[in-house]
C-alpha cells in the first residue's frame, strides 16, 4: 500500500481552519466559539484515543479483548438509542429493549458476514470485525432509534383510536396493525435511500478511506457494498425487533394498551 | 346479569354491583371521580382486581376480545382508526335504521372522519357499539354533546336494549337524565358507591 503520511504539523495546518468558524461566531455573537472549542478538542482527544486503542488490538489480537471493545460499543450504542427518545420504558427495558434488539442484530449479521463472507484468520480477527462492527451498530442504532420513537410516539398520539378497537373486541394485534406498519416504514427508509443515493450524491467514508489507502477503487466499492448489505441486514433485524417488542411491552395477555409502561421524560 | 365483586383499581374501590338483565343503571359523580376509570376496568381496558363475571362467566375464563364484544364500553370521546366513517362498520346498510332515528345522514358512511362534528362522532360512536350487539353497556355520557331531540333517541335505544333482555350501565352529568333512565342509581365518591335517589 502506498499513502501519503501525515505528521502533526499537516494536522494543525488543517485545524487552522476552524478559526473561520471561530471568527464567524464572534463577528456575529452566535457564542458557538466555547462549544465549538470543547467539540474540536473532544473530537482530536476521542480519536487519538481510539487509535491508540485500536493500535493495541491489531497488535493484541486477543479474543478476550477484543470481545471486550464489542460489549463497550454495544453498551454505548444502546445507551445513545435510549438516549434519544422523548418517551422511554420503565425500568430496566428503556435501556435493555434497545441494547437487546441491537445485540441480536449484529451477533446474526457479523457472524454471518464473518464466517462466509470475509473470512478472517481468526474469524474474530479485530482488524476486520471492529471497523464492521462499528459500521453496522452505527446504522442499525440510528433506525433501532427512530423505529422505538416512532412506534411509541404513535401509540401514544393513537391512543384513542387503538382503544376503541380493542374496546370493539379487536384483538391488540389487529388494532396496533398499521401503526406497526407505519413505524417499520419510518425506520427502515433512510437505509433504503441511502443505497440509492451511494455514489451519486455521497461517497462513503469506508470508500473513500481505503481509497486514500491506496486500494484499487473496485476492491474498495466491493468492500463498500458488503458493508452497506450488512448495514441492510442489521437495521432490518434491529428495527423490526425493536418495534414487535415495544409492542410486546405495551400490551398484556389481556390485549390492553399499557401506556402506564412508559414515562414521559423529566417526570422519572 | 353483571356482578362485579371487589373490584379495585388505584385509588376506586373495593366497589361492588349486580346488574339484573334488562335493568339500567345510573353512575354519576364530580369529575375526577374515577366514573370512567370505572367503566374501564369492567371492560378490562385497564387491569383491575376483584372478580367480574357476566351471566355467571367470569371475565377471565374467556379471552379480553371476547368479554368486550359482549361488554361494549363507549367512551366519552370516541376513538376512530379510518379515514372514513364507512371503515368504522361491519355493515352499514344493517346500521342504517339506527342511523336514521338518531337523526344522521345514510350518507355519512363515505363522510371523512376529520370533518364529524363531535354530536356525529357520539352518535356514530353509539351505532358502531350496538353493531357490534353487546350484552352490557357501559355508556360514559354518550348524550353530553347531543340536541333534545337525540338525547331522546339514545335513551330510547337503551330502553330497548334493556327490554329485548341487556344490561347498561349510564353514566351521565345531568340530574333529570340521572332519574329518567334507571331505577336504580348510585353516586360514586371517595371510591365508593353510594346509593342515590337523584334528588
Amino acid at each position: 500500500m502506498n499513502y501519503v503520511t501525515l505528521d502533526y504539523v499537516d494536522l494543525a495546518l488543517a485545524a487552522s481552519l476552524l478559526l473561520i468558524n471561530g471568527a464567524v461566531s464572534v463577528a456575529l455573537s452566535l457564542g458557538l466559539a466555547r462549544s465549538l472549542a470543547i467539540s474540536a478538542v473532544r473530537m482530536v482527544v476521542q480519536l487519538l484515543l481510539i487509535g491508540l486503542i485500536l493500535d493495541f488490538l491489531l497488535a493484541t489480537v486477543s479474543p478476550f479483548w477484543t470481545g471486550l471493545a464489542v460489549l463497550v460499543m454495544l453498551g454505548f450504542a444502546g445507551y445513545e438509542a435510549m438516549a434519544r427518545q422523548d418517551r422511554r420504558l420503565k425500568g430496566f427495558w428503556a435501556y435493555g429493549l434497545g441494547t437487546g434488539v441491537m445485540t441480536l442484530a449484529a451477533v446474526l449479521v457479523m457472524g454471518f458476514a464473518l464466517i462466509t463472507q470475509v473470512s478472517a484468520d481468526p474469524w474474530y480477527h479485530p482488524q476486520y470485525l471492529l471497523p464492521l462492527l462499528g459500521m453496522v451498530l452505527g446504522n442499525c442504532m440510528t433506525g433501532v432509534a427512530l423505529a422505538i420513537r416512532s412506534i411509541t410516539g404513535a401509540l401514544t398520539g393513537e391512543r384513542n383510536a387503538v382503544e376503541a378497537q380493542l374496546a370493539l373486541g379487536r384483538p391488540f394485534r389487529l388494532s396496533t396493525l398499521p401503526i406497526v406498519r407505519s413505524a417499520l416504514k419510518t425506520a427502515l427508509t433512510p437505509t433504503i435511500n441511502a443505497m440509492a443515493a451511494t455514489g451519486l450524491v455521497s461517497l462513503p467514508g469506508m470508500m473513500t478511506g481505503q481509497i486514500l489507502a491506496g486500494i484499487d477503487p473496485v476492491e474498495a466499492v466491493k468492500y463498500q457494498l458488503l458493508v452497506m448489505f450488512l448495514i441492510a441486514g442489521a437495521t432490518a433485524i434491529g428495527t423490526t425487533g425493536a418495534v414487535f417488542s415495544i409492542s410486546w411491552r405495551l400490551s398484556d395477555h389481556r390485549h390492553r394498551l399499557r401506556l402506564d409502561r412508559l414515562t414521559d421524560i423529566g417526570d422519572e | 346479569m353483571l356482578s362485579i365483586r371487589h373490584l379495585v383499581r388505584l385509588h376506586l374501590g373495593p366497589i361492588d354491583l349486580e346488574i339484573a338483565s334488562g335493568e339500567c343503571v345510573a353512575l354519576r359523580g364530580r369529575s375526577g371521580s374515577g366514573k370512567s376509570l370505572f367503566l374501564r376496568a369492567i371492560a378490562d381496558l385497564d387491569p383491575a382486581g376483584g372478580d367480574i363475571a357476566l351471566d355467571g362467566t367470569g371475565r377471565n375464563t374467556m379471552t379480553a376480545p371476547d368479554w368486550r364484544r359482549q361488554v361494549g364500553y363507549l367512551p366519552a370521546e370516541t376513538g376512530w382508526w379510518g379515514d372514513r366513517v364507512g371503515a368504522h362498520f361491519a355493515n352499514w346498510s344493517a346500521c342504517r335504521p339506527m342511523v336514521e332515528r338518531l337523526g344522521l345522514d345514510p350518507a355519512a358512511v363515505d363522510w371523512s372522519v376529520a370533518r364529524l362534528s363531535s354530536g356525529e362522532r357520539q352518535r356514530l360512536g353509539f351505532v358502531r357499539l350496538l353493531e357490534n350487539r353487546p350484552h352490557c353497556l357501559l355508556l360514559d355520557e354518550p348524550t353530553a354533546s347531543l340536541d333534545e331531540v337525540a338525547t331522546e333517541v339514545i335513551e330510547e335505544l337503551v330502553a330497548e336494549h334493556c327490554a329485548a333482555g341487556g344490561c347498561c350501565l349510564f353514566v351521565t352529568h345531568d340530574t333529570a337524565q340521572f332519574i329518567r333512565v334507571a331505577r336504580r342509581g348510585f353516586l360514586l365518591d371517595a371510591g365508593k358507591l353510594v346509593p342515590d335517589g337523584g334528588t
